[in-house]
């Protein structure tokens, strides 16, 4: 039985749409991500499955029951908030201790559901303090502490680590990855960043202006994006996306032609198209030598030394522009001459107005 | 050389110096001239026998004896002072916060309310207002008329030393604007999401309300509260205005301004006013002292 069920949920602020018929069932024990760019939804369809915005069409399920229209304690859901928004006149105690006083949960349970809670998250030395006297780490502790006490079916996570540095952000993620692992509680997390998406998603749903592009389990949208744009959103750095001309498409695969050579490419559509395309290539996919197929010329426009690997930005000799991420540290500076391969397994086409063709 | 541009830049900061204190010159001016200067004059006349006609004869601590041993009005006029301070504060600020919470609801021309509920505060010091109070609830006031038409014969309000004090403190009331507008922004201060996270925690509006709000209200509560409280205790045009000076009916609106007032204006007793406009300072001062000192237990600062 799916722990939630959203069925063409629609969302209008007035006469404004911010999200048209999301559909998503989300298993028991699932760590689902929304993502997608700032101002896409996401938030607004969390707080309507957290009972914060109120449903304007659809149905949301939670377990077999319709929770359109109840109350967000009675849903069985708890949320960490962006701005963790603890409550600052009380102490860290107090503040994962509200949800269960409000309740009327006798005083030693409250006090056994605070501590084990505490002591998941390693804060029990800070039950005393008030919430400005906690770092930025701490406070997000103390948020989803706030969540675990009240042991709910489905958390609820609005860009949590959006506040913590670079550093903290890593090392809150995998705590958090690691909490579902323990608790085995549903989650949904949302984000506009998709490293968080693919390193923590059993499922990602990657939403645009209030529609689902696609929903997937990582390495799927990774391989096999539905769209041109999830191809674009899915992956770092961005794939690179070149102009090219259909010669021929069938269900075998394609012919397309780039900067004066033909490319035969394992991706096809089921009904015949002819005209502009977009290559897709991830710039991880791109590469100096042994490919089988060949770009031709790039000359190189900037080079990135990362270290462990190097970001070169070139321009093809048709002048389209192209990222290339080699291993290890190149030996090659702005002006120089390469040639470029790649896979052909590895590439990806999408129409014109934006769908993927098929993997054959 | 260097001692040369030494020199020069001293000189140079001492015209600017020069020209701040000069433009700071009618404020000093204002404050040694008319409230520092006369209040220790006062302090002065306090400890003296004066009645504006000869020179006033020091009697040291006599005046404040008699305030403290001997003086049954002085006993009546804090009477009616604190039960005044004690009932229409608490009974205005909880009305401003009520009216401000409805408010914040979100209303449609929200600006034209906030207007409309201050404007009493504007008028409700003047003496025009005091007037109008008085004529509203006087015997055939228009109060009186409007029980009338439920069958209520009404007594006149400001002439019953039981109720007199009473139109006052709905008049003190009816002025909540002020308090309102500072409640509307504290309200405004705080984020949604607290009641967000709250309605998540199961917590009723109610307990919403005292659990979340009044705490992060605090700051603006107790500044209210303090302002509102050191008004009170100054108040002054309304009783006057209502007992025409009196503080009657039966000295039962005889606010400890007033009675100040007539000692000083109608006895020429100055120096015996000039006491009590001393006691009056040392009991709004340890009022407040005391409230700052209390306030670390009951009001929440956020840094
Ligand atoms: N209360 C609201 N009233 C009107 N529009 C809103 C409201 N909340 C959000 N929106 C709009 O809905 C869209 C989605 O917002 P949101 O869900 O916050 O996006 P995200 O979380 O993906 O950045 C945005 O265009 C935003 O301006
Ligand atoms: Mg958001």
């Amino acid at each position: 039985m799916a722990s939630l069920t959203l069925n063409k949920i629609v969302k209008r602020f007035g006469s404004l749409q911010v999200i048209s018929d999301v559909d998503l069932s989300v298993e028991k024990g699932e760590f689902v991500v929304f993502v997608g760019p700032s101002g896409c939804g996401k938030s607004t369809l969390l707080r309507m499955i957290a009972g914060l915005e109120a449903i304007s069409g659809g149905e949301l399920r939670i377990g077999s029951e319709v929770m359109n229209d109840v109350a967000p304690a009675q849903r069985g859901i708890a949320m960490v908030f962006q701005s963790y928004a603890l409550y600052p006149h009380m102490s860290v105690r107090k503040n994962m201790a509200f949800a269960l006083e409000t309740a009327g949960l006798p005083k030693p349970e409250v006090e056994a559901r605070v501590n084990k809670a505490a002591a998941i998250l390693q804060i029990q030395n800070l039950l005393d303090r008030k919430p400005k006297q906690l770092s930025g780490g701490q406070r997000q502790r103390v948020a989803i502490g706030r969540a675990i006490v009240r042991d709910p079916q489905i958390f609820l996570f609005d860009e949590p680590l959006s506040n913590l540095d670079a550093e903290l952000r890593v090392q809150m993620r995998v705590e958090i990855a690691k909490l579902h692992r323990e608790l085995g509680a549903t989650m949904i997390y949302v984000t506009h960043d998709q490293v968080e998406a693919m390193t923590m998603a059993d499922k990602i749903v990657v939403l645009r202006l209030g529609k689902v592009e696609q929903i997937g389990a990582p390495l799927d949208l990774y391989n096999n994006p539905a769209n041109q744009f999830v191809a674009g959103f899915i992956g770092s750095p961005k794939m690179n996306f070149l102009d090219a001309t259909l010669l021929s498409s069938d269900e075998t695969g394609s012919v397309v032609s780039l900067a004066g050579q033909s490319l035969r490419i394992p991706r096809g559509l089921a009904a015949v198209h002819e005209g502009r395309v977009q290559l897709g290539i991830r710039p991880e996919h791109a590469m100096l030598s042994s490919g089988d197929i060949a770009l031709g010329q790039m000359e190189i426009v900037l080079v990135e030394h990362l270290g462990g690997n190097t970001l070169l930005y070139g321009k093809l000799s048709d002048g389209q522009t192209l990222t290339v991420q080699v291993e290890d540290q190149a030996r090659l500076g702005m002006g120089d001459t390469v040639q470029i391969f790649a896979n052909a397994a590895r590439c990806h086409l999408f129409t014109g107005d934006g769908r993927a063709f098929a993997a054959v | 050389m260097v001692g040369a541009a030494v020199q020069r830049q001293r000189a140079g900061r001492f015209v600017a110096m020069r020209e701040g204190y000069g433009f700071l010159l009618p404020w000093f001016a204002g404050f040694f001239g008319l409230t520092l200067g006369p209040a220790l004059f006062s302090l002065y006349l306090s400890f003296t026998k004066y009645d504006l006609v000869s020179d006033p004869r020091w009697i040291g601590m006599a005046n404040y004896v008699r305030i403290a041993t001997a003086d049954a009005k002085f006993s009546q006029a804090m009477h009616v002072t604190f039960t005044y301070v004690f009932l229409a504060v608490p009974l205005k600020l909880a009305f401003a916060l009520s009216i401000a919470m409805i408010l914040n609801k979100g209303l449609r021309g929200l600006p034209i309310y906030r207007a409309l509920f201050y404007l009493p505060s504007l008028l409700g010091g003047s003496v025009a207002i005091a007037i109008l109070w008085r004529e509203v609830f006087s015997a055939d006031g228009l109060f009186n008329q409007v029980l009338a038409v439920f069958g209520i014969k009404g007594i006149g309000w400001v002439t019953t030393p039981e109720t007199a004090l009473y139109t006052l403190v709905l008049l003190t009331i009816w002025q909540f604007g002020s308090s309102m507008i500072i409640f509307l922004a504290g309200l405004r201060q705080i984020p949604q999401d607290m009641y967000e996270a709250a309605s998540i925690d199961g917590a009723s509006p109610r307990r919403q309300f005292f659990k979340i709000t009044l705490p992060l209200l605090t700051p603006v509560i107790f500044f209210n509260a303090i302002v509102q409280t050191i008004d009170a205790f100054k108040a002054f045009t309304p009783s006057f205005i209502i007992s025409e000076g009196t503080g009657g009916p039966v000295n039962s609106t005889l606010f400890y301004t007033l009675y100040l007032f007539q000692e000083a204006f109608a006895y020429f007793r100055m120096g015996y006013a000039s006491a009590l406009a001393w006691v009056l300072v040392m009991i709004i001062g340890s009022f407040t002292a005391v409230s700052f000192f209390m306030s670390r237990y009951w009001v929440h600062y956020d840094e």
